[in-house]
């Protein structure tokens, strides 16, 4: 038989759906993180292929901060029903009760909804395995972290003492409580799954491309009035508020995720500005930076996905 | 500083025809390469450079580049570009790459990603982790210092690893003014020791990863060299998968995809080979053979695949076949064994404990497996072998392994997936070692088990009982000796032949050669382990009293007996309760030193997890205890004659 060469996609795709299958053979009760955003739908879209004809073996697990964008809240129910998976949402119920909010308490927003809303939530099912999105080429210490990433039973990662993984040979093995992060698409790319994207023709959230959007500036940077009247109610005040073309490059919680002004309305399109631009991705957070060069790297520790 | 070269130059056709660019894109091959050196040899500087050329560093990222190239960057005020590639807090510090970081850039024919490795001995482990999944390996030689013995280790980890694409990469050319001398003479020296390890062929490059120079094109200053570019070269490279498909077809089973009644499915990755429907496979290791019916994916079913995806099968017949088999071509099915010679890499503090259970992970099969004392240590400085009676952390040896069930394998040489395998720890769980299997040991075909007439059921028929043995495991003080000592009473008033092996005893005669480590405490239980089975052949019922306070260890005995005759009784009694008694006086010289490795103070106790008998001495008399063992056994006795 005479076969061309794999290529790139092919074996980035031929090794997430082995990561997954491995998973789905070894850990007794596993997740898959779907945050909504281009990643993960990627992710969702390999779990179908991995396992098909039956639905993925494991519920999409969504920790909420009651902040994201409504257009994200809507391709999630859909997504959850067109894949025939379970649906769970979590939502850190002292952070509802405290009422904690970008706008007033900063990283703590973070930390509540996201960081110790997680880690609830995987205690609260008893998950011990979670798929996540994360790739190597988003931040210097994602670059090192293991493709199955071990967690202590307080969710806790220390860098210094990963598992070796050697060929594809992962090591799913653990003691009672303690839970792997397992990241199928470590080794890819921004464009990589733009590319993707493109060719299997994922779904993704409608703000990846540009469209006239009601805007308003905040702490220099640029973002989407998505619910303006909570936005009002947080901030005391009605931000002014401009019509512009804007779209998103990663998505999290509106009043967190900076836009851009573009005019980027189909995938080539998008594409096409990514790979001119000269801003690197995850600049639009807020998050990276909190403490410094090594802001990321310390939030993980702390069980930060 | 040189310019981004053409190969990168996509802007103008991304700007004009993105269409054309993805198109482009969608049919690019992908490399994996190792880069090995140490810092000094500017590897962390190369790499940040193939990133910076490639456009894979953004505006944000180069600015916080530029200012922490001033506070902390060792190239004065130019751009450091280590700190690009130098992730984690604590080696930004150190000024080195302690873990493997994997990195990715783009040319217009390729992707890569690059696995970024220290070089000191010390992180061995981690060379050996990145040159796992490697096509190529760069090899960083610093001009000014030619082939070290850095250069001879990290060639002969990437040459073991069965890395077939060298590039010996001669860095800093500029700072021995591009002397073409200086090159050849590191050539001609690299050359000499590659082929005495083995290395059939290499490719050489003079470079500079800080000037650029035939990094991504020709330098002007080496008019000399007439070969490619570095990246020329790894874009021309045979990507590895050649080889894999032109051999056998094989998929070891990773899960059984079954929706409903009317689906079965076999999904697995594909190792080597190619498959299409029609064609006749066998499962291994039970060998029966079936055909092909489908290649299912979600896109429809395939009309054929090969090595490298990830397909799910079907077959024609309703045969037996489940996570830990391999399908593979019906005419040339691997082999299985459970004894090999293997290169071993050790990668955990704790040293090898030879003798010990591992989980040995190889493909999608998972066995319980020891390791004999190493045949000997590879120095990886000189390539001496050494002698050697364990792996230390960072240590490669050859050694005998074993395992409690037949592996189906294929020589390292051949198949990474079907040789190269993994240890982890039983009770950590940790990945302590990595290993690749070189051929297997047909002593196990060689040495006879000699036919004896008188069988072991001839032997128990004629004392008219159920051989048995009955593993009394506790702390010391526990009552162990006490409640077996008892039990024994009874079942020889009983008419029943026993034999009592005492933990004490044992260690007067035949183990008098072992201590305390845990690799003698394995040794001993393992003797007392094959003694109590010679003795269940003779037709006897063994009690043994020993700590055994290992679960790997008791349940390697409970292997070596037929089903059923292994019988855990767990004397349960509580640290304090024991160390109250103190009948031998052991744990007062514990607390104070003077007794080391002493179970329960200083060295552990793993608690059976699913014992035959418990018996709580806070709870129950030993007499009690010792009525209930008997009748327990007795009871679940039939004669047999």
């Amino acid at each position: 038989m005479n076969m061309p060469s794999l290529t790139h996609l092919q074996r980035l795709e031929a090794e997430a759906i082995h990561i997954m299958r491995e998973v789905v053979a070894e850990a007794q009760a596993p997740v898959m993180l779907y945050s909504v955003g281009k990643d993960s739908a990627v992710m969702l879209h390999l779990a179908r292929k991995a396992f098909y004809p039956s639905p993925p073996p494991f519920p999409l697990l969504h920790v909420d901060t009651t902040w994201k964008f409504q257009a994200m809240y809507e391709l999630r129910d859909r997504m959850a029903r067109e894949s025939g998976m379970d649906l769970l949402v979590y939502q850190n119920p002292e952070a509802k009760a405290r009422g904690i909010n970008p706008f007033d308490h900063g990283a703590l927003h973070t930390d509540m909804w996201k960081t110790e809303g997680l880690k609830q939530a995987l205690d609260k099912y008893g998950f011990d395995a979670a798929f996540g999105g994360a790739r190597r080429d988003e931040e210097k210490s994602r670059a090192k972290e293991r493709i199955f990433s071990f967690r202590t039973a307080s969710h806790g990662w220390d860098p210094k003492n990963q598992r070796p993984e050697l060929w594809n040979l992962y090591n799913a093995r653990k003691n009672k409580g303690e839970s792997i992060r397992v990241f199928p698409i470590s080794n890819w790319t921004e464009l990589d799954i733009w590319q993707y994207i493109h060719l299997n023709d994922v779904p993704i959230v409608p703000l990846y491309f540009a469209e006239k959007r009601p805007t308003y500036e905040w702490d220099g940077q640029l973002f989407m009035a998505d619910d303006i009247a909570r936005l009002e109610q947080v901030l005391g005040y009605r931000p002014e508020i401009v019509e512009r073309s804007i779209r998103f490059r990663t998505l999290g919680c509106f009043p967190l995720t900076g836009a851009v002004e573009s005019t980027a309305a189909t995938l080539p399109e998008v594409i096409q500005e990514t790979l001119l631009t000269t801003t690197s991705e995850r600049q639009g957070r807020v998050i990276d930076k909190d403490a410094g060069g090594a802001g990321m790297e310390v939030k993980k520790q702390q069980g930060y996905f | 500083m040189s310019q981004p070269d053409v190969i990168y130059q996509t802007d103008a056709l991304i700007a004009q025809d993105i269409d054309a660019y993805l198109e482009t894109h969608q049919h690019k091959t992908m490399l994996r390469f190792i880069t090995c050196g140490s810092v000094d040899d500017g590897k962390s500087t190369l790499i940040g450079r193939l990133l910076y050329d490639s456009k894979m560093i953004f505006e944000d990222q180069l600015a916080a580049l530029e200012s922490d190239s001033k506070k902390v960057g060792t190239q004065g005020a130019a751009i450091d570009f280590a700190l690009l590639v130098d992730g984690l807090a604590a080696e930004r510090e150190q000024g080195i790459t302690i873990d493997v970081a994997y990195r990715f850039f783009n040319t217009e024919k390729r992707k890569f990603i690059v696995a970024d490795c220290p070089g000191h001995e010390q992180y061995t482990r981690n060379m050996v982790t990145g040159a796992s999944t490697a096509d190529l390996a760069v090899i960083l030689i610093d001009a000014r210092k030619g082939v070290l013995v850095q250069t001879r280790r990290h060639s002969y980890l990437c040459h073991l690893l069965g890395i077939r694409n060298i590039v010996l990469a001669v860095n800093k050319m500029d700072l021995v003014d591009y002397s073409q001398a200086r090159f050849d003479e590191i050539v001609a020296d690299y050359g000499a020791f590659a082929a005495s390890i083995g290395i059939e062929a290499f490719t050489a490059l003079p470079i500079s990863g800080f000037a650029g120079d035939n990094v991504t094109q020709p330098s002007a200053n080496t008019p000399w060299y007439t070969g490619p570019s570095l990246i020329a070269h790894l874009e021309a490279v045979p990507v590895r998968g050649a080889d894999d498909l032109a051999r056998p077809f094989r998929m070891p089973v990773q899960w059984v995809n079954r929706p409903n009644l009317d689906f079965r499915g076999f999904s697995g990755l594909i190792a080597s080979g190619t498959i299409k429907p029609g064609d006749i496979v066998r499962v291994l290791p039970s060998g029966k053979t079936s055909t092909v019916t489908r290649i299912v994916t979600l896109e429809g079913d395939l009309d054929q695949a090969q090595a490298g995806q990830a397909v799910t099968l079907c077959l024609a017949d309703e045969i037996d076949c489940s996570r830990g088999d391999v399908i593979a071509l019906a005419d040339a099915p691997p082999e299985a064994a459970d004894q090999f010679d293997a290169t071993l890499v050790w990668m955990a503090d704790e040293a090898l404990t030879p003798g010990r259970a591992y989980w040995l992970k190889l493909g999608t099969q998972t066995v319980s497996a020891t390791v004999r004392a190493p045949k000997y240590v590879v120095n990886v400085n000189t390539m001496e072998h050494l002698a050697a009676k364990t792996l230390e952390l960072n240590a490669i040896g050859v050694a005998e392994v074993v395992t409690d069930k037949a592996l189906v394998y294929e020589p390292y040489a051949q198949s990474r997936a079907l040789g190269g395998f993994i240890l982890i720890d039983k009770i950590t769980n940790a990945t302590v070692g990595a290993g690749m299997l070189n051929f297997c040991l047909r002593r196990a075909q060689n040495v006879h088990w000699q036919a004896l007439d008188v069988t072991r059921q001839a032997h128990a028929s004629l004392k008219m009982q159920q051989p048995a043995v009955l593993w009394f495991t506790g702390l010391s003080g526990s009552g162990k000796s006490t409640i077996a000592n008892l039990v024994e009473k009874k079942l020889h008033a009983l008419g029943k032949h026993t034999f009592l092996l005492d933990g004490d005893n044992v260690r007067h005669g035949l183990n008098k050669d072992l201590g305390f480590t845990d690799a003698d405490r394995i040794e001993n239980i393992r003797r007392v382990g094959e003694v109590a089975k010679l003795m269940t052949d003779a037709g006897l019922i063994v009690l043994t009293a020993f700590i055994s306070p290992f679960r790997a260890e008791r349940d390697l005995v409970r292997g070596l007996l037929p089903e059923g005759e292994f019988i855990e009784v767990f004397i349960d009694t509580p640290l304090e309760d024991a160390e109250k008694r103190d009948v031998k006086g052991l744990y007062k010289k514990a607390r104070s030193g003077q007794l080391k490795n002493f179970t329960g103070i200083d060295s552990p106790y793993e608690r059976p997890e699913n014992p035959e008998i418990r018996v709580d001495t806070t709870r129950e008399s030993p007499e009690d205890a010792a009525e209930r063992i008997v009748e327990r056994v007795i009871g679940a006795w039939m004669p047999v004659i």
